[in-house]
Formats: structure tokens, sequence, C-alpha cells
């Protein structure tokens, strides 16, 4: 089973992708998941989280089927 | 109502047709309003564009949460919220709120309100093109 994934603005441009399905097995929280997908990146600003469009902590739970978005601090208005 | 526009919009005329339209003649005595929009400069540098980004789905959803709250802290009669996303120039609008009531205590303060929550949660990036390069803003500044 997998859950959905989106990066947003810089966080985009910095892993070189907008989406991805990613294996949920062995990860529990928002922030295992995020450990898996910016390996190997350098990220020293501050990330979000979101579980189906609703702000999310690091320790959230994920299940099968949710769409999980990491991005940077919002700028709109 | 709620809307994210990728194409130009002019605030003030967006005002007056929902004005008309909301039919609330007589019942409105107060009607306040912020329209936000684009700098040439930022930080000392001159910014010639910038491209707004946005989580679709998230964006509406968090906006609608905003308004909901709103109406269940003051009276309000109607609201109106106007978001442009994608290429803009400067002197474009870029965020219109407004917001009817019959009192202008409750007007002052939802518009308020609204403006500063969507500043802080609404999901929207802004990157500036400076000449030859582009730089993401890395935060808002507090309102307050």
């Amino acid at each position: 089973m997998t859950i959905k994934v989106l990066y947003f603005a810089s966080l985009k441009e910095l892993l070189g992708r907008s989406e991805e399905l990613v294996n949920h097995e062995g990860l529990n929280t928002v922030e295992d998941v995020w450990k898996l997908v910016s390996a190997g990146h350098d990220v020293s600003q501050q990330v979000l989280y979101s579980i189906n469009q609703e702000y999310a902590s690091a320790d959230s739970l994920i299940k099968a089927g949710d769409e999980v978005a990491f991005f940077p601090p919002v700028t709109g208005g | 109502m709620i809307k994210i526009t990728e194409s130009a919009f002019d605030p003030w005329h967006e005002l007056s047709v929902f004005q008309r339209e909301m039919r609330r003649d007589g019942e409105f005595g107060a009607c306040a309003n912020f329209v936000g929009t684009m700098r040439d400069n930022n930080e000392g540098d001159q910014v010639g564009g910038m491209t707004l980004e946005h989580y679709p789905g998230m964006t509406e959803k968090h906006l609608e949460k905003i308004v909901l709250e709103a109406k269940q802290t003051w009276n309000l009669l109607e609201t109106l919220v106007i978001h442009r996303v994608g290429d803009l120039l400067p002197n474009d609008p870029i965020v219109l709120v407004a917001v009817w009531s019959a009192h202008r205590k409750d007007s002052f303060e939802a518009c308020r309100f609204i403006m500063e929550v969507l500043k802080s949660k609404a999901p929207f990036w802004k990157k500036e093109t400076l000449g030859e390069k582009n730089r993401w803003v890395e935060k808002n500044t507090s309102g307050y």
C-alpha cells in the first residue's frame, strides 16, 4: 500500500520532484516519511507538514491512501 | 465567496459587482476591505515579477475554514476573498479581503483576522524575479 507525497515551492526544487507514490510499510509518522524522501539532501530550512490537506506535526500518524505534503513556511497575501 | 484566480483582477470592480449582486441593500452599514498589491522592491532589491504557487485543494479548504471561523466570531453578512496565483507584475493586486456587516466593529475586526490568518496559514508561496535570478520569499512579515 502506498501514500501520495507532494512537495511545494523551494522544497519541490530542492528534491527535484513535485509528487510521488511512496510505499508506507515501516513508516509510522510524517517525520518518518520526510526522513525517507529527503535522504541525501541538505535541508536547512524549516519544513511544514500536512496530511490530507490539514496541517500535521512531525509525530502525526500516516496510513495507506493518505496524501502527505511537505512545504516551506507560507508566504501568500 | 472565495476565488483563486490565475488572471489579473481589479479589486475595485470585483467589490462593486459583488456588493450589487449579494442583494443585501439596506442590511449592511459597514464594509471593510484590504487589498494587497505587489511591490517593485523587497529587502533592498528591485523586483521585476513574481510567481505565486499554491496547493490546490488545501488552499480553498483553508480559506473556507478561516472565513467560517470569522463568521462564528463576528456578526457578518457577506465575505469576499480573492487571491491571485501564477505570474504577477509589480502593481498587480495579489489579494482582496472584503467583509460586510451591520456595524463597523465586526467588519474591521473580521477583515483583519481573515487577512492575518490567510498570511500565516493559507498555502501560497511567492518567488521573486530579480533580473536573471529568482528568489523564494522565506517568510511573511508580522502584520501586528
